[in-house]
């Protein structure tokens, strides 16, 4: 219309009401294809691989603290059976040995954790064990800093964590499964 | 008192919706950032375990992903019904990983590349024979640092 008032053509607004309805549009769009990310784990370091078998090194039994895991899920631990609840804290009486029991670690920097598991064993059960050993280790770098530094061990710097570790180091020995299960 | 005069009936009392898009765009640029757009279709099925010690991956790019899980009925016919290894978008075997483990190294910064993890995402009911020999393959490739992928348990 040829016709228009002054009014009309003053309002040159872009009219924002439906602003609201695209970025909804965008937002489920968004939502759907979100997967918030659950990128966490357990962080583990491999050995490296050799040909040649490994070296064959003895260790007073007292200092070894061997873990079965048959294809059962069932755990052996130093030739009793044991339930995975129990050992978290199996682990951190053989390590620390506060009663100096003749049959457990001489000391901290002794103890070795032995661990063997079967082709056949549940993945499931096989990381659940590894948890538990990782979390005794955790509460014993846990004590050992709060010792030395009076603070938990995440909250070390650098060299702190190195002084904790000197003290308990890690010695987690995997051995090759064996294969008597069924996969 | 002259000053509390009542005001009802003077205004008609709406809400203004011109802050509204403003506030859906705000939700919108959250979900835009926290968004992974999935690079690679999962073939395999994977219910990650739940433990409690969990360590946080940092950097995206230096990871990559091994799937090890039953697989998907639709792809049943060609994998069978044993768990399988997954690498990038298609099924493979042990002696495909020193190849996949080179492809993304070249991708990454040289600077960077003793920092790369490679990501298990291995199903709980998956047995140990397979990862075990995927941990071989891991170990045969210089690749040491692994992450057993797993959820948060509540304690």
């Amino acid at each position: 219309m040829a016709k228009k008032s002054v009014k009309d053509r003053m309002s040159n607004e872009v009219n924002a009401g439906s602003m609201a309805d695209i970025a909804f549009l965008l937002l489920i769009f968004f939502l759907v294809t979100t997967t918030i990310a659950e990128d966490k784990g357990v962080l583990v370091r491999l050995p490296p691989w050799s040909e040649e078998p490994p070296e064959v090194l003895k260790f007073k039994t007292r200092n070894v603290y061997s873990i079965l895991v048959n294809a059962n899920n069932d755990l052996l631990v130093r030739n009793e059976p044991m339930k995975i609840e129990d050992l978290k804290e199996g682990v951190v009486e053989f390590i620390l040995n506060p009663n100096r029991r003749e049959d457990y670690s001489e000391t901290p920097n002794d103890a070795i954790v032995s661990l063997k598991n079967d082709r056949g064993t549940k993945y499931e059960t096989y990381l659940a064990v590894y948890n538990e050993v990782k979390a005794a280790y955790n509460e014993l770098f846990d004590g050992e800093a709060q010792k030395q530094f009076g603070k938990d061990y995440e909250f070390l710097t650098t060299p702190q964590k190195k002084s904790v570790r000197e003290v308990i180091p890690m010695k987690l020995s995997e051995a090759e499964p064996s294969s008597f299960g069924e996969e | 008192m002259a000053k509390f005069q009542k005001k009802r009936g003077k205004s008609n009392p709406t809400i203004s919706t011109a802050s509204l898009p403003d506030i859906i765009f705000m939700l919108l640029f959250f979900f835009m950032v926290v968004t992974v757009m999935r690079t690679s279709t999962k073939m395999v099925s994977v219910v990650t375990p739940s433990v409690t010690e969990l360590t946080k991956l940092e950097k995206k790019s230096l990871v990559n992903y091994i799937y090890i899980g039953v697989p998907k009925p639709e792809f049943r016919d060609i994998a069978g019904t044993k768990p399988r290894v997954q690498l990038g978008d298609k099924f493979a075997d042990m002696n495909d990983i020193p190849l996949f483990l080179e492809a993304h190294r070249q991708k990454v910064d040289e600077r960077q590349r003793g920092l790369i993890t490679s990501s298990l995402r291995v199903d709980k009911d998956a047995t140990m024979g397979i990862v075990s020999d995927v941990k071989v393959a891991l170990r045969k490739a210089g690749q040491f640092k692994v992450n057993y992928s797993a959820k948060k348990r509540a304690e």
